[in-house]
Protein backbone atom coordinates (compact mmCIF):
# COMPACT_ATOMS: atom_id res chain seq x y z
CA UNK A 1 0.00 0.00 0.00
CA UNK A 2 1.26 3.31 -0.98
CA UNK A 3 0.00 6.75 0.22
CA UNK A 4 1.04 10.14 -0.31
CA UNK A 5 0.53 13.24 1.31
CA UNK A 6 -0.16 16.60 -1.03
CA UNK A 7 2.90 18.07 -0.10
CA UNK A 8 2.11 21.41 -2.09
CA UNK A 9 2.10 23.93 1.29
CA UNK A 10 0.54 23.39 4.41
CA UNK A 11 1.33 20.70 7.29
CA UNK A 12 2.05 17.48 5.05
CA UNK A 13 5.07 16.78 7.93
CA UNK A 14 2.93 16.09 10.54
CA UNK A 15 1.14 13.96 8.09
CA UNK A 16 4.08 12.22 7.30
CA UNK A 17 4.66 11.94 10.62
CA UNK A 18 1.86 10.19 11.41
CA UNK A 19 1.82 7.58 8.23
CA UNK A 20 5.93 6.59 9.82
CA UNK A 21 4.13 5.79 13.47
CA UNK A 22 1.92 3.47 11.69
CA UNK A 23 4.94 2.12 9.68
CA UNK A 24 4.16 3.46 6.50
CA UNK A 25 6.21 5.13 4.37
CA UNK A 26 4.37 8.17 2.86
CA UNK A 27 5.10 9.85 -0.61
CA UNK A 28 5.23 13.37 -0.80
CA UNK A 29 3.05 14.44 -3.64
CA UNK A 30 3.89 17.70 -5.81
CA UNK A 31 3.16 16.56 -9.67
CA UNK A 32 1.27 14.09 -11.05
CA UNK A 33 3.59 11.48 -11.71
CA UNK A 34 4.05 11.07 -7.64
CA UNK A 35 0.12 11.21 -7.45
CA UNK A 36 -0.15 8.26 -9.91
CA UNK A 37 2.11 6.37 -7.87
CA UNK A 38 -0.04 6.09 -4.83
CA UNK A 39 -3.12 4.04 -3.67
CA UNK A 40 -4.20 6.74 -1.39
CA UNK A 41 -3.44 10.21 -0.51
CA UNK A 42 -3.84 13.13 2.07
CA UNK A 43 -4.76 16.71 1.44
CA UNK A 44 -3.25 18.16 4.73
CA UNK A 45 -4.24 21.75 6.50
CA UNK A 46 -3.13 24.68 4.96
CA UNK A 47 -4.27 27.59 3.35
CA UNK A 48 -6.70 26.28 0.56
CA UNK A 49 -6.67 29.45 -1.66
CA UNK A 50 -3.11 28.51 -1.64
CA UNK A 51 -3.34 25.14 -2.53
CA UNK A 52 -6.09 25.63 -5.43
CA UNK A 53 -4.04 28.25 -6.79
CA UNK A 54 -0.55 26.03 -6.37
CA UNK A 55 -1.84 22.96 -7.68
CA UNK A 56 -4.14 24.47 -10.76
CA UNK A 57 -1.11 25.93 -11.66
CA UNK A 58 1.16 22.93 -11.95
CA UNK A 59 -1.46 20.39 -13.13
CA UNK A 60 -2.43 18.86 -10.17
CA UNK A 61 -6.03 19.77 -9.99
CA UNK A 62 -7.33 17.90 -12.55
CA UNK A 63 -5.40 14.08 -11.73
CA UNK A 64 -6.27 14.64 -8.47
CA UNK A 65 -9.91 14.71 -9.39
CA UNK A 66 -9.94 12.21 -11.06
CA UNK A 67 -7.78 9.78 -8.66
CA UNK A 68 -10.75 10.72 -6.01
CA UNK A 69 -13.01 9.26 -8.68
CA UNK A 70 -11.23 5.99 -8.16
CA UNK A 71 -9.38 5.92 -5.07
CA UNK A 72 -9.06 6.86 -1.16
CA UNK A 73 -8.67 10.93 -0.07
CA UNK A 74 -8.34 11.94 3.04
CA UNK A 75 -9.03 15.63 3.74
CA UNK A 76 -8.28 17.56 6.98
CA UNK A 77 -9.37 21.06 7.40
CA UNK A 78 -8.06 22.97 4.08
CA UNK A 79 -8.27 19.78 2.65
CA UNK A 80 -12.01 19.18 3.05
CA UNK A 81 -12.54 22.50 1.98
CA UNK A 82 -11.39 21.42 -1.48
CA UNK A 83 -12.93 18.44 -1.69
CA UNK A 84 -16.39 19.33 -1.07
CA UNK A 85 -18.79 20.19 -3.40
CA UNK A 86 -20.13 23.56 -2.17
CA UNK A 87 -18.30 26.69 -0.17
CA UNK A 88 -20.15 29.28 -0.21
CA UNK A 89 -18.37 32.54 -0.83
CA UNK A 90 -15.35 30.81 -2.03
CA UNK A 91 -13.73 32.30 -5.01
CA UNK A 92 -12.41 28.90 -6.06
CA UNK A 93 -13.35 25.74 -8.14
CA UNK A 94 -13.04 22.50 -5.87
CA UNK A 95 -12.65 18.77 -6.97
CA UNK A 96 -16.07 18.46 -6.03
CA UNK A 97 -15.76 14.85 -4.42
CA UNK A 98 -17.83 14.63 -1.51
CA UNK A 99 -21.76 15.92 -1.35
CA UNK A 100 -20.84 18.51 1.59
CA UNK A 101 -21.75 22.01 2.02
CA UNK A 102 -18.75 23.97 4.04
CA UNK A 103 -18.04 27.26 5.22
CA UNK A 104 -14.96 28.53 6.01
CA UNK A 105 -13.39 30.20 9.10
CA UNK A 106 -16.65 29.23 10.55
CA UNK A 107 -15.44 29.45 13.93
CA UNK A 108 -13.87 32.86 13.44
CA UNK A 109 -10.29 34.00 13.19
CA UNK A 110 -7.64 32.85 14.81
CA UNK A 111 -7.91 34.22 18.57
CA UNK A 112 -10.93 31.67 18.54
CA UNK A 113 -9.64 28.54 17.41
CA UNK A 114 -9.62 25.93 20.07
CA UNK A 115 -8.99 22.63 21.27
CA UNK A 116 -11.85 20.56 22.54
CA UNK A 117 -13.24 16.85 22.90
CA UNK A 118 -14.72 15.32 19.61
CA UNK A 119 -17.10 12.02 19.29
CA UNK A 120 -16.53 9.75 16.80
CA UNK A 121 -18.05 6.73 15.91
CA UNK A 122 -15.18 4.86 13.88
CA UNK A 123 -16.39 0.91 12.37
CA UNK A 124 -19.24 0.71 14.93
CA UNK A 125 -17.03 1.83 17.92
CA UNK A 126 -17.31 5.18 20.02
CA UNK A 127 -13.91 7.08 20.21
CA UNK A 128 -13.01 10.38 21.54
CA UNK A 129 -10.40 12.15 20.55
CA UNK A 130 -8.85 15.58 21.25
CA UNK A 131 -10.13 17.72 18.14
CA UNK A 132 -7.37 20.96 17.42
CA UNK A 133 -9.60 23.09 15.41
CA UNK A 134 -7.45 26.47 13.96
CA UNK A 135 -9.54 28.80 11.84
CA UNK A 136 -11.68 26.03 11.23
CA UNK A 137 -14.26 25.18 8.74
CA UNK A 138 -18.12 23.80 9.40
CA UNK A 139 -20.03 21.04 7.45
CA UNK A 140 -23.38 23.20 7.36
CA UNK A 141 -24.74 20.27 4.99
CA UNK A 142 -24.63 16.72 4.40
CA UNK A 143 -26.07 14.79 1.41
CA UNK A 144 -27.79 11.57 1.04
CA UNK A 145 -24.39 9.67 -0.16
CA UNK A 146 -22.33 10.82 2.81
CA UNK A 147 -22.37 8.90 6.10
CA UNK A 148 -21.55 11.27 9.69
CA UNK A 149 -18.69 9.90 11.31
CA UNK A 150 -18.30 12.51 14.05
CA UNK A 151 -19.68 15.34 16.01
CA UNK A 152 -18.12 18.52 18.37
CA UNK A 153 -21.59 19.41 19.91
CA UNK A 154 -24.07 19.67 17.57
CA UNK A 155 -21.61 20.24 14.03
CA UNK A 156 -20.18 17.46 12.13
CA UNK A 157 -16.77 17.41 12.34
CA UNK A 158 -15.61 14.18 10.37
CA UNK A 159 -17.87 11.98 7.49
CA UNK A 160 -17.24 10.52 4.44
CA UNK A 161 -18.70 8.57 1.45
CA UNK A 162 -17.68 5.57 -1.06
CA UNK A 163 -14.03 7.25 -1.60
CA UNK A 164 -13.57 10.39 0.54
CA UNK A 165 -12.99 11.02 4.34
CA UNK A 166 -12.93 14.17 6.12
CA UNK A 167 -12.36 16.26 9.18
CA UNK A 168 -12.84 19.94 10.08
CA UNK A 169 -10.16 19.51 13.21
CA UNK A 170 -6.48 18.26 13.20
CA UNK A 171 -5.89 14.39 14.19
CA UNK A 172 -2.23 14.99 12.72
CA UNK A 173 -1.29 17.84 15.37
CA UNK A 174 -2.32 14.97 18.03
CA UNK A 175 -1.24 12.04 19.38
CA UNK A 176 -3.93 10.03 18.34
CA UNK A 177 -3.86 7.91 15.28
CA UNK A 178 -7.40 6.62 15.06
CA UNK A 179 -8.59 8.64 12.06
CA UNK A 180 -5.51 7.52 10.23
CA UNK A 181 -6.06 4.01 11.27
CA UNK A 182 -9.25 4.28 9.65
CA UNK A 183 -8.27 5.81 6.51
CA UNK A 184 -5.61 3.71 5.88
CA UNK A 185 -8.22 0.88 6.50
CA UNK A 186 -10.58 2.41 4.02
CA UNK A 187 -7.66 2.35 1.19
CA UNK A 188 -7.01 -1.05 1.85
CA UNK A 189 -10.62 -2.34 1.39
CA UNK A 190 -10.36 -0.45 -1.92
CA UNK A 191 -7.51 -2.29 -2.78
CA UNK A 192 -8.90 -5.25 -2.06
CA UNK A 193 -12.34 -4.75 -3.88
CA UNK B 1 6.15 24.22 27.28
CA UNK B 2 4.14 26.30 29.55
CA UNK B 3 0.41 27.06 28.88
CA UNK B 4 0.46 23.27 27.05
CA UNK B 5 -3.08 23.59 25.23
CA UNK B 6 -3.05 27.44 24.44
CA UNK B 7 0.46 27.12 22.79
CA UNK B 8 -0.97 23.59 20.84
CA UNK B 9 -3.32 26.02 19.40
CA UNK B 10 -0.94 28.63 18.37
CA UNK B 11 1.63 26.70 17.60
CA UNK B 12 -0.95 24.81 15.30
CA UNK B 13 -1.48 28.03 12.88
CA UNK B 14 1.88 28.06 12.11
CA UNK B 15 2.28 24.51 10.56
CA UNK B 16 -0.23 25.53 8.67
CA UNK B 17 1.61 28.19 7.06
CA UNK B 18 4.35 25.86 6.21
CA UNK B 19 5.93 25.68 2.64
CA UNK B 20 4.01 28.75 1.76
CA UNK B 21 4.97 32.40 1.30
CA UNK B 22 3.71 35.38 3.62
CA UNK B 23 3.45 38.96 1.64
CA UNK B 24 3.86 42.28 3.37
CA UNK B 25 1.04 44.11 1.86
CA UNK B 26 0.24 47.89 2.22
CA UNK B 27 -3.49 48.37 0.81
CA UNK B 28 -6.65 45.58 0.04
CA UNK B 29 -5.20 45.71 -3.29
CA UNK B 30 -2.50 44.30 -2.89
CA UNK B 31 -3.02 42.23 -0.60
CA UNK B 32 -5.88 40.59 -3.10
CA UNK B 33 -3.09 40.35 -5.39
CA UNK B 34 -1.22 38.63 -2.83
CA UNK B 35 -3.73 36.45 -2.08
CA UNK B 36 -4.09 35.19 -5.49
CA UNK B 37 -0.94 34.52 -6.26
CA UNK B 38 -1.20 32.41 -3.39
CA UNK B 39 -0.11 33.95 -0.77
CA UNK B 40 -0.32 31.72 2.77
CA UNK B 41 -1.00 35.02 4.74
CA UNK B 42 -0.03 38.84 4.62
CA UNK B 43 1.97 41.22 7.04
CA UNK B 44 -1.05 44.30 6.67
CA UNK B 45 1.96 47.49 7.26
CA UNK B 46 1.03 51.29 6.19
CA UNK B 47 5.05 50.95 5.09
CA UNK B 48 7.09 48.39 3.88
CA UNK B 49 10.22 47.80 5.46
CA UNK B 50 12.20 49.91 2.45
CA UNK B 51 10.00 52.64 2.78
CA UNK B 52 10.34 52.65 6.56
CA UNK B 53 14.17 52.75 6.18
CA UNK B 54 13.95 55.59 3.69
CA UNK B 55 11.12 57.51 5.12
CA UNK B 56 13.28 57.40 9.54
CA UNK B 57 11.75 58.76 12.32
CA UNK B 58 9.80 56.58 14.34
CA UNK B 59 7.93 53.20 12.69
CA UNK B 60 4.93 52.52 15.22
CA UNK B 61 1.88 49.90 14.71
CA UNK B 62 0.18 50.36 11.68
CA UNK B 63 -3.08 52.75 11.57
CA UNK B 64 -5.78 50.07 12.97
CA UNK B 65 -8.20 51.10 9.32
CA UNK B 66 -5.37 49.96 7.10
CA UNK B 67 -5.54 46.41 9.55
CA UNK B 68 -9.65 46.63 9.23
CA UNK B 69 -9.53 47.22 5.61
CA UNK B 70 -6.47 44.42 4.19
CA UNK B 71 -8.70 41.89 6.91
CA UNK B 72 -11.92 42.50 5.00
CA UNK B 73 -10.22 42.21 1.36
CA UNK B 74 -8.88 38.57 2.24
CA UNK B 75 -9.37 35.44 3.40
CA UNK B 76 -6.20 34.00 4.24
CA UNK B 77 -4.62 34.69 8.09
CA UNK B 78 -3.56 38.88 8.34
CA UNK B 79 -0.10 39.36 10.75
CA UNK B 80 0.68 42.72 12.12
CA UNK B 81 3.68 44.55 13.89
CA UNK B 82 4.18 45.65 17.18
CA UNK B 83 7.42 47.33 18.04
CA UNK B 84 9.56 45.27 20.41
CA UNK B 85 7.88 45.39 23.95
CA UNK B 86 5.19 47.26 23.17
CA UNK B 87 2.71 44.80 24.74
CA UNK B 88 -0.13 48.10 24.66
CA UNK B 89 0.57 47.83 20.51
CA UNK B 90 0.01 44.02 20.87
CA UNK B 91 -3.03 44.25 23.07
CA UNK B 92 -4.64 46.59 20.25
CA UNK B 93 -3.72 44.47 17.20
CA UNK B 94 -5.19 41.12 19.23
CA UNK B 95 -8.30 43.39 19.80
CA UNK B 96 -8.29 43.91 16.37
CA UNK B 97 -8.44 40.07 15.66
CA UNK B 98 -5.79 39.81 13.95
CA UNK B 99 -4.16 35.94 13.22
CA UNK B 100 -0.61 36.26 14.34
CA UNK B 101 1.70 39.24 15.92
CA UNK B 102 4.88 39.93 14.43
CA UNK B 103 7.24 41.46 17.73
CA UNK B 104 9.33 43.33 14.95
CA UNK B 105 12.83 45.07 14.64
CA UNK B 106 11.85 46.86 11.62
CA UNK B 107 9.42 49.23 14.02
CA UNK B 108 11.50 51.29 16.41
CA UNK B 109 11.86 49.24 19.77
CA UNK B 110 9.80 50.33 22.47
CA UNK B 111 11.81 48.75 24.99
CA UNK B 112 15.79 48.15 24.73
CA UNK B 113 15.36 45.33 27.81
CA UNK B 114 12.31 43.20 27.35
CA UNK B 115 10.74 41.97 25.09
CA UNK B 116 6.79 41.36 25.40
CA UNK B 117 5.47 38.31 27.90
CA UNK B 118 3.84 37.03 24.59
CA UNK B 119 2.24 33.71 27.07
CA UNK B 120 -0.28 36.40 28.20
CA UNK B 121 -1.81 36.34 24.83
CA UNK B 122 -4.52 34.58 22.72
CA UNK B 123 -2.79 35.48 19.94
CA UNK B 124 0.00 33.23 18.31
CA UNK B 125 3.31 36.07 18.07
CA UNK B 126 6.53 35.50 15.65
CA UNK B 127 9.61 36.91 16.58
CA UNK B 128 13.29 37.20 14.94
CA UNK B 129 16.31 36.21 15.76
CA UNK B 130 19.78 36.24 14.62
CA UNK B 131 21.19 32.87 16.32
CA UNK B 132 19.93 29.90 18.29
CA UNK B 133 20.30 31.59 22.03
CA UNK B 134 18.02 34.65 20.57
CA UNK B 135 15.62 32.36 19.03
CA UNK B 136 15.05 30.34 22.45
CA UNK B 137 15.03 33.57 24.82
CA UNK B 138 11.82 34.29 22.13
CA UNK B 139 10.12 30.71 22.58
CA UNK B 140 11.10 31.09 26.14
CA UNK B 141 8.79 34.08 26.29
CA UNK B 142 6.14 32.76 24.48
CA UNK B 143 6.56 32.96 20.63
CA UNK B 144 4.85 30.58 18.64
CA UNK B 145 6.83 31.05 15.98
CA UNK B 146 10.75 31.84 14.99
CA UNK B 147 12.11 33.78 11.91
CA UNK B 148 15.78 34.88 11.00
CA UNK B 149 15.58 38.89 11.05
CA UNK B 150 18.34 39.03 8.02
CA UNK B 151 18.15 42.81 7.30
CA UNK B 152 15.00 43.91 6.56
CA UNK B 153 14.38 46.31 3.09
CA UNK B 154 17.22 45.36 2.07
CA UNK B 155 16.90 43.53 -0.75
CA UNK B 156 19.99 41.40 0.07
CA UNK B 157 20.03 37.41 1.39
CA UNK B 158 23.17 37.80 2.92
CA UNK B 159 21.98 38.70 6.58
CA UNK B 160 18.52 36.11 6.44
CA UNK B 161 21.41 33.24 5.40
CA UNK B 162 23.93 34.64 8.03
CA UNK B 163 21.25 34.28 10.48
CA UNK B 164 19.93 30.85 9.43
CA UNK B 165 23.53 28.90 9.22
CA UNK B 166 23.74 30.32 12.87
CA UNK B 167 20.11 29.07 14.20
CA UNK B 168 20.70 25.42 12.26
CA UNK B 169 24.43 25.08 13.13
CA UNK B 170 23.39 25.94 16.76
CA UNK B 171 20.80 23.12 16.70
CA UNK B 172 23.48 20.45 14.96
CA UNK B 173 25.89 21.55 17.84
CA UNK B 174 23.95 20.46 20.85
CA UNK B 175 22.93 17.40 18.84
CA UNK B 176 26.73 16.28 19.60
CA UNK B 177 26.88 17.53 23.25
CA UNK B 178 26.56 15.24 26.27
CA UNK B 179 23.41 15.32 28.82
CA UNK B 180 26.26 17.16 31.06
CA UNK B 181 27.17 19.53 28.60
CA UNK B 182 23.79 21.26 28.30
CA UNK B 183 24.01 23.46 31.45
CA UNK B 184 26.95 25.10 30.27
CA UNK B 185 25.77 25.14 26.64
CA UNK B 186 22.34 26.95 28.07
CA UNK B 187 24.37 29.40 30.14
CA UNK B 188 26.42 30.46 27.13
CA UNK B 189 23.57 30.54 24.46
CA UNK B 190 21.61 32.26 27.22
CA UNK B 191 18.73 30.44 27.09
CA UNK B 192 16.52 28.09 29.51
CA UNK B 193 18.40 24.68 30.04
CA UNK B 194 14.40 23.12 29.29
CA UNK B 195 14.56 24.71 25.86
CA UNK B 196 18.21 23.39 25.35
CA UNK B 197 17.41 20.04 26.43
CA UNK B 198 14.01 19.90 23.94
CA UNK B 199 16.17 21.08 20.57
CA UNK B 200 18.47 18.37 21.52
CA UNK B 201 15.55 15.42 21.73
CA UNK B 202 13.64 17.19 18.43
CA UNK B 203 16.91 18.21 16.41
CA UNK B 204 15.12 21.15 15.55
CA UNK B 205 13.36 24.48 17.19
CA UNK B 206 10.22 22.89 19.12
CA UNK B 207 8.57 25.96 16.88
CA UNK B 208 8.11 26.48 12.88
CA UNK B 209 11.25 28.12 12.03
CA UNK B 210 10.72 30.44 8.95
CA UNK B 211 12.76 33.28 7.00
CA UNK B 212 12.57 36.64 6.46
CA UNK B 213 15.01 39.71 5.72
CA UNK B 214 16.41 40.38 2.08
CA UNK B 215 14.67 37.42 -0.30
CA UNK B 216 14.19 39.57 -3.86
CA UNK B 217 14.12 36.10 -6.07
CA UNK B 218 12.29 32.62 -6.43
CA UNK B 219 16.30 31.98 -6.04
CA UNK B 220 16.56 33.58 -3.05
CA UNK B 221 13.22 31.72 -1.31
CA UNK B 222 14.86 28.20 -2.97
CA UNK B 223 18.15 29.06 -0.72
CA UNK B 224 16.51 30.10 2.08
CA UNK B 225 14.15 26.74 1.99
CA UNK B 226 17.34 24.48 1.16
CA UNK B 227 18.82 26.28 4.53
CA UNK B 228 16.37 24.62 6.56
CA UNK B 229 13.11 27.92 6.38
CA UNK B 230 9.81 26.10 6.51
CA UNK B 231 7.94 29.41 5.10
CA UNK B 232 9.27 32.70 3.56
CA UNK B 233 8.39 35.76 4.18
CA UNK B 234 8.93 38.24 1.77
CA UNK B 235 8.62 42.00 2.60
CA UNK B 236 10.01 44.68 -0.15
CA UNK B 237 10.89 41.89 -2.40
CA UNK B 238 7.55 42.28 -3.95
CA UNK B 239 5.92 45.40 -4.01
CA UNK B 240 9.53 47.12 -4.74
CA UNK B 241 9.79 44.69 -7.90
CA UNK B 242 8.96 45.96 -11.62
CA UNK B 243 5.83 43.16 -11.89
CA UNK B 244 4.76 42.74 -8.29
CA UNK B 245 1.90 40.04 -10.15
CA UNK B 246 4.63 38.02 -11.77
CA UNK B 247 7.40 38.31 -9.15
CA UNK B 248 5.05 36.84 -6.29
CA UNK B 249 3.13 34.01 -8.30
CA UNK B 250 6.65 32.96 -9.31
CA UNK B 251 8.27 33.21 -5.48
CA UNK B 252 5.52 30.82 -4.33
CA UNK B 253 5.44 28.67 -6.54
CA UNK B 254 9.50 28.53 -5.86
CA UNK B 255 8.88 27.77 -2.03
CA UNK B 256 6.62 25.01 -3.33
CA UNK B 257 9.05 23.31 -5.26
CA UNK B 258 12.72 24.51 -4.23
CA UNK B 259 14.24 21.74 -4.76
CA UNK B 260 12.81 21.05 -8.53
CA UNK B 261 15.53 23.86 -9.98
CA UNK B 262 14.19 23.14 -13.63
CA UNK B 263 10.54 24.78 -12.27
CA UNK B 264 12.77 27.91 -10.65
CA UNK B 265 14.34 28.60 -14.13
CA UNK B 266 11.39 28.72 -15.74
CA UNK B 267 9.57 30.94 -13.25
CA UNK B 268 12.46 33.25 -12.96
CA UNK B 269 12.36 33.96 -16.57
CA UNK B 270 11.34 37.34 -17.78
CA UNK B 271 10.62 38.50 -14.44
CA UNK B 272 11.79 42.40 -14.73
CA UNK B 273 13.89 44.15 -12.41
CA UNK B 274 14.03 42.71 -8.93
CA UNK B 275 13.70 45.43 -6.14
CA UNK B 276 17.16 47.08 -6.16
CA UNK B 277 18.66 46.65 -3.35
CA UNK B 278 21.81 47.52 -0.64
CA UNK B 279 25.17 46.33 -0.06
CA UNK B 280 25.25 45.50 3.37
CA UNK B 281 28.39 47.94 3.84
CA UNK B 282 26.00 50.87 2.35
CA UNK B 283 23.82 50.67 5.69
CA UNK B 284 25.32 52.21 8.40
CA UNK B 285 25.79 49.94 11.71
CA UNK B 286 23.16 52.22 13.59
CA UNK B 287 21.05 52.01 10.49
CA UNK B 288 20.72 48.35 10.90
CA UNK B 289 17.41 46.63 11.43
CA UNK B 290 18.72 43.27 13.05
CA UNK B 291 20.47 44.50 15.94
CA UNK B 292 17.25 45.53 17.25
CA UNK B 293 15.78 43.47 20.37
CA UNK B 294 18.59 41.18 22.01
Amino acid sequence: MRIGVLAVQGDFGKHRDMLLRLDIEALLVRTPQALAQCDGVIIPGGESTTLTTVMQKHGLWQPLQEFGRRKVIFGTCAGLIIVANEVPGHAHSTLDLIDITVARNAYGRQVDSFIDTVKLELQGAAHTMEGVFIRAPKIVACGNSVHILGHYRKDVVAAENEHILVCTFHPELTDDTALHRYFLHKVSRHLHD
Amino acid sequence: MQNDKNMKVKIGLAEMLKGGVIMDVTTPEQAKIAEEAGAVAVMALERIPADIRAHGGVARMSDPSVIRAIQKAVSIPVMAKCRIGHFAEAQVLEALGVDFIDESEVLTPADEEFHVDKWNFKVPFVCGCRNLGEALRRIAEGAAMIRTKGEAGSGNIVEAVRHMRAVQGGIRRIQGLGGEELVTEAKNLGAPVELVREVKKLGKLPVPNFSAGGVATPADASLMMQLGAETVFVGSGIFKSSDPVKMSKAIVTAVTHYMDFKIIAKVSSGLGEAMRGLEMAAIPEDERMAGRGW
